[in-house]
C-alpha cells in the first residue's frame, strides 16, 4: 500500500484531495463558481467574449412555464434539455427528431411524449440534478452534430473533448466517447470511453473503459489509437481563452466539434475529475508544477500564446528546465534543438509513431 | 505557490487545548480517565458519651484540620438538642457541642468522609525554636550530655532526630535515657522524651496523633507519630522504630499531647473511635469534591446538568466523534456516502436498536422504500410532493414493520420507530435517483457505503471509553476539532484511489 502511495506520487498522479486542497482551494476563488456552475450564465459570458458555444434555445425558469412547454417546443426540432446546475451529465435530455407527436432522441432508441418532457423539466426545476437540490433552471440548447470528421471515433452520440486549463495552460486533454452503453453519454462512470490526447500533436493516445486500456471502440470495432483530432490548434486556443474569461485557474473545459459551427465550448467546470489521468496513462501533477515553474507572467499572455506554450510544455516533456526557455524561442516553436539532455520519460511519442 | 500553515498552528493549539484541559482536571481534580474506575474512601468516627452533670454542658472535640495525604468529604455532626459551634482557623479545628440542661447519659457523633489527595500536603504551621526545657538535676545534665553526644555523632536535623529516636528505642539504652524513661514525669512516653531531648537542641517538633486508614476497624486505637521540623519542612518519624516515614494510610486527626476532647459540666464515659473503608466510583468522588470545595470550571460539568438534558447531550456529544469517523472514511479511505451525514445519523439510530437489527431494519425499509418509489416514478409527481409521498411511505413502512415485529414477539423490531425517517427517505430518494441514472451497481454500492460507514461509526461511538471522554471531558471535542482541520487540509490519495489510479503506479513505459 506505502509501496503504491509513493509510486503514485513519484507518478505525478493527483488525487481527490490533492486537487481539492492543492489546487482547487487555492487557484478557484469561491465567488467565480456561479459563473461555471450555472450553465446560462457561463454560455452568455462566454458569448461575450467572444467564445463560441451552442445556442440557448430557450431558458425555463417557472413551473407555470415548465407547464406550458408545448408552446416553446412547436418550433423547435432539435434541442437538448439540461439542467443549468446539473453535474457530471445527469439529467440531460438530448431530442433529434419528432415524429407522430412523440420527441425522439438522435438514435431513436428512445422517445418522450410532451408529458415525459414538461415532468423532466419540472424535475429539473425543483433541483432534482443540481447540486444541493437547490431549485434550478431548464435551458434548451441546440442540438451539435457532429463533425464528420470524428465520426470514425464514435459513430453515435457527441463526442466531446475535454481540456483541463491550468492558469490559463492547457496542460491534459482527453477525448470522451458515448458509446452504446453510456447511453449518448460521453461520461467515462456512465460507460463511456476516455482517450487521452498527445498535448503536442493532437493525437489521441491509448482510450480506457471502465478503467481497462481498450484500443477499439466496442461498438464499431474502429481503432480509437493515433487519431488526429482536428483543429488541435484553435481547440487548445479555445480552452485557453475559457480561462481569460472566467478566471478560474483550475479549470476543466468541454469542447464540441460541430459540423457547421466548429468547435464549441459545451460547459465549464471549476471541479473537473480526475479520470482524465487514467485516460492518459499519467499523472497531471508533473505538468502542473511545470506551469508553476515556468517564470513567465502567464496573465499578460494571449490564449493564443498560452496555447503555443501548452504545445511547447508538451514537446519538452514538461520538465520546468525546458519550458523556462520558451520565453527565447519564438513562436511557433522551432525543431527540438539537439540537448545533451535525456529523452523526456512520459511522452514517448516517437515510438508511438513507429509502432 | 505558497500556503498557509496556520491551520497546523491553531489545530495543534486545539488539540494541545484539549489535552491540557483533560490533564489538568486529572490532576487536580483527581477525576479518572477510564469508566467505572473505583477509589477507597473511608468513614471516620469518634462517639462520645458525656454523663453531664447538674449545670450547662460544654464538649468539644478537636477536627481533622490538615491532613497531609487526604481530603475530606463530607461531615456529619450527630448530637440530640446540643447546640454546635465549629471554630476553624488554618491548622486547628474544634467543634463545641453545648447544652444549658440536659440529664442522663449523652451520645454525640462526629463522622467524616476521607478520600485519598495526593495534593494536600499541608501539615501544620511554621513553628518557633522551642526554649531548652529547664529540667532539675539530674535530667539537665543528662539532657546535656545526650544532646552534645547526638549532636557530635549527626550531620543534620533529620540524623540527629533519627538518632535520638534509636537512643531512645535501643534494647540497651545509655544510663541517661534509661534515667528519662524511669522518670515518672514522662510515664514512658518515647515521643514525650524525644520531643523533651530534641527541645533541648532547640529543634522545633509536633505530636501527632491519628488513625492508620485500612479496613475496616470498629474499635480504632489512634496512633502516635513524630514531627521533627528541620527549617524547611516538616519531616515524619515513627516513634517506635526510629525510621524517617509517615504512613501512607495515616489520617492525622490531632497534635499535640493533650486529649481532642475537652467536657466541661460533664464526665466523659466513653471516647470511641471507629474507621470503615468504602469503594465509590472515582467519578462520584471527584464529582463530590468539585462540587464541596467549588471548583471553578468543573462547576460548569455537564454532570451538573439535570439527568434527562445529560442524557441529550450523551447523544450530541457522540455526534462529532461520528462525524470524524466519518471524515476518515470519506477522505483517507475514500467510502461513497449518501449525503454528508446521513451515516452519523444512521449511527445514531444503531444505537436504540443495535447494530445487527438496525442494518436489517435499514435494509429492509430501504428496499421497500425503493420498491414503491419506483412505482411513484410512474405517477410523475413533481419533486417535493413526491418526496413528501415517500416520507409518508417511510413512516407507513415503519408502523407496519413494528405492528408485524410486535405479532411476531420480535422485540427489536419495535425499535423501527426510532430511525429519522426523514432521512431514510432522502437516502431512497437519492438512492432511485443514482439507480435510474448511473445503474444499480453505484446505488447499491454507495448504500453499502453509507451502511458501512454507519457501522463503523456506530461502533466508535459505542465504546465506553469514547462515550466516557466525551461526557466527563467535554473538552475532548477541542481534540476532535483539531483532528478534523487537520484531517481537512489532508491532500494526499485516498486509498481507493490506489486502486483507482494503480495502473499509473507502474513506470512509465508501459504506456
Amino acid at each position: 500500500m506505502i509501496g503504491r502511495y509513493l509510486a503514485l506520487r513519484r507518478a505525478g498522479v493527483l488525487g481527490l484531495n490533492g486537487r481539492n486542497a492543492r489546487y482547487i482551494a487555492v487557484h478557484n476563488p469561491r465567488r467565480f463558481y456561479p459563473l461555471v456552475d450555472d450553465k446560462i450564465r457561463c454560455k452568455e459570458l462566454l458569448r461575450q467574449h467572444g467564445i463560441p458555444v451552442p445556442a440557448l434555445l430557450d431558458a425555463i425558469r417557472t413551473q407555470f412555464e415548465a407547464g406550458r412547454l408545448g408552446k416553446r417546443l412547436e418550433r423547435l426540432e432539435q434541442f437538448a434539455i439540461k439542467p443549468a446546475c446539473g453535474s457530471q451529465g445527469d439529467g440531460i435530455i438530448v431530442i433529434g427528431s419528432r415524429r407522430n407527436g412523440l420527441w425522439l432522441s438522435p438514435s431513436g432508441s428512445s422517445y418522450y411524449s410532451l408529458d415525459d418532457l414538461e415532468f423532466h423539466v419540472s424535475g429539473i426545476l425543483n433541483g432534482l440534478y443540481s447540486l444541493g437540490g437547490q431549485p434550478d433552471a431548464a435551458l434548451l440548447e441546440g442540438l451539435v452534430l457532429t463533425d464528420p470528421r470524428l465520426r470514425t471515433l464514435a459513430p453515435e452520440g457527441v463526442p466531446d473533448i475535454r481540456i483541463i486549463v491550468y492558469r490559463g495552460v492547457p496542460v491534459m486533454a482527453m477525448v470522451r466517447l458515448p458509446t452504446r452503453r453510456s447511453g449518448g453519454k460521453a461520461n467515462l462512470h456512465s460507460g463511456g470511453i476516455g482517450a487521452g490526447i498527445a498535448m503536442a500533436t493532437g493525437r489521441t493516445l491509448r482510450a480506457v473503459m471502465d478503467d481497462r486500456v481498450i484500443d477499439s471502440h466496442p461498438d464499431s470495432g474502429l481503432p480509437i489509437r493515433d487519431f488526429e483530432v482536428p483543429e488541435w490548434n484553435a481547440l487548445l486556443e479555445l480552452a485557453a481563452a475559457c480561462q481569460s474569461a472566467v478566471k478560474l485557474g483550475y479549470l476543466g473545459v468541454d469542447i464540441v466539434l460541430d459540423a457547421t459551427h466548429g468547435p464549441l465550448v459545451l460547459e465549464l467546470n471549476a471541479r473537473p475529475g480526475l479520470s482524465i489521468q487514467i485516460a492518459n496513462q499519467t499523472g497531471l501533477e508533473h505538468r502542473l508544477k511545470a506551469v508553476d515553474g515556468l517564470s513567465i507572467d502567464l496573465e499578460r499572455l494571449s490564449p493564443r500564446d498560452r496555447a503555443a506554450l501548452a504545445m511547447e510544455l508538451a514537446e519538452g516533456g514538461w520538465r520546468p528546465a525546458r519550458a523556462r526557455l520558451a520565453k527565447t524561442v519564438p513562436l511557433p516553436v522551432a525543431p527540438r534543438p539537439a540537448l545533451a539532455s535525456p529523452p523526456p520519460e512520459e511522452q514517448p511519442l516517437p515510438q508511438r509513431h513507429a509502432s | 505557490m505558497r500556503r498557509s500553515r496556520g491551520f497546523v498552528v491553531i489545530a495543534l493549539s486545539l488539540i494541545a487545548a484539549g489535552l491540557a484541559l483533560i490533564a489538568w482536571k486529572v490532576n487536580v481534580y483527581g477525576y479518572p480517565l477510564t469508566p467505572n474506575s473505583m477509589s477507597e474512601t473511608w468513614t471516620v468516627q469518634a462517639r462520645l458519651r458525656v454523663r453531664p452533670g447538674d449545670g450547662p454542658v460544654g464538649v468539644t472535640l478537636t477536627l481533622p484540620s490538615a491532613t497531609p495525604g487526604f481530603g475530606r468529604l463530607q461531615e456529619d455532626f450527630v448530637s440530640r438538642g446540643f447546640g454546635l459551634d465549629v471554630q476553624e482557623n488554618s491548622f486547628l479545628r474544634k467543634a463545641t457541642w453545648t447544652i444549658r440542661r440536659v440529664s442522663g447519659t449523652q451520645t454525640l457523633y462526629y463522622r467524616a468522609q476521607i478520600y485519598r489527595d495526593r495534593n494536600q500536603q499541608e501539615f501544620a504551621p511554621v513553628p518557633a525554636y522551642p526554649d531548652v526545657p529547664e529540667l532539675e538535676e539530674p535530667f539537665a545534665t543528662a539532657l546535656q550530655s545526650i544532646t552534645d553526644e547526638v549532636r557530635s555523632r549527626s550531620a543534620n536535623i533529620a540524623s540527629f532526630a533519627a538518632a535520638v529516636l534509636a537512643r531512645i528505642n535501643s534494647a540497651s539504652p545509655s544510663a541517661e535515657i534509661r534515667l528519662f524513661l524511669n522518670a515518672p514525669e514522662f510515664g514512658g512516653d518515647k515521643v514525650g522524651i524525644a520531643r523533651t531531648l530534641l527541645a533541648g537542641a532547640r529543634i522545633p517538633t509536633e505530636r501527632i496523633n491519628g488513625f492508620l486508614l485500612t479496613e475496616d476497624e470498629p474499635n480504632a486505637t489512634p496512633v502516635t507519630w513524630l514531627a521533627v521540623h528541620n527549617e524547611q519542612q516538616w519531616l515524619f518519624f515513627d516513634p517506635q522504630s526510629g525510621r524517617q516515614y509517615l504512613p501512607e494510610n495515616l489520617l492525622v486527626w490531632w497534635r499535640g499531647g493533650d486529649s481532642p476532647v475537652e467536657v466541661s459540666g460533664a464526665e466523659l464515659q466513653r471516647l470511641e473511635w471507629s474507621v470503615r473503608r468504602n469503594e465509590i466510583g472515582s467519578l462520584a468522588l471527584a464529582e463530590q469534591r468539585a462540587e464541596r470545595h467549588q471548583f471553578p470550571f468543573v462547576n460548569f460539568s455537564l454532570l451538573s446538568l439535570p439527568v434527562q438534558t445529560q442524557s441529550v447531550y450523551s447523544v450530541l456529544l457522540l455526534v462529532p466523534v461520528g462525524a470524524f469517523v466519518m471524515v476518515l472514511l470519506r477522505n483517507v479511505v475514500g467510502v461513497r456516502t449518501f449525503g454528508t451525514f446521513m451515516p452519523v445519523l444512521i449511527a445514531l439510530a444503531f444505537e436504540e436498536t443495535g447494530i445487527g437489527a438496525g442494518l436489517l431494519l435499514f435494509a429492509i425499509v430501504v428496499a421497500l422504500g425503493l420498491v414503491f418509489r419506483f412505482c411513484l416514478e410512474r405517477l410523475r409527481l413533481t419533486l417535493v410532493p413526491r418526496l413528501t409521498a415517500v416520507v409518508t411511505i417511510v413512516v407507513i413502512l415503519m408502523i407496519g414493520l413494528s405492528m408485524l415485529s410486535a405479532r411476531l414477539g420480535w422485540e427489536v423490531g419495535l425499535s423501527v420507530g426510532l430511525f429519522p425517517m426523514v432521512i431514510l427517505a432522502m437516502v431512497i430518494e437519492r438512492m432511485s435517483i443514482i439507480w435510474e441514472e448511473r445503474g444499480p451497481q453505484d446505488a447499491v454500492l454507495e448504500g453499502a457505503g453509507s451502511a458501512l460507514v454507519a457501522t463503523l461509526a456506530y461502533l466508535v461511538m459505542g465504546l465506553e471509553q469514547i462515550r466516557y471522554m466525551t461526557i466527563v471531558y467535554p473538552e475532548f471535542l477541542l481534540i476532535v476539532l483539531g483532528l478534523t482541520i487537520l484531517m481537512g487540509r489532508y491532500s494526499g490519495y485516498r486509498v481507493t484511489e490506489l486502486f483507482r489510479f494503480r495502473d499509473l503506479a507502474r513506470p512509465a513505459e508501459s504506456t
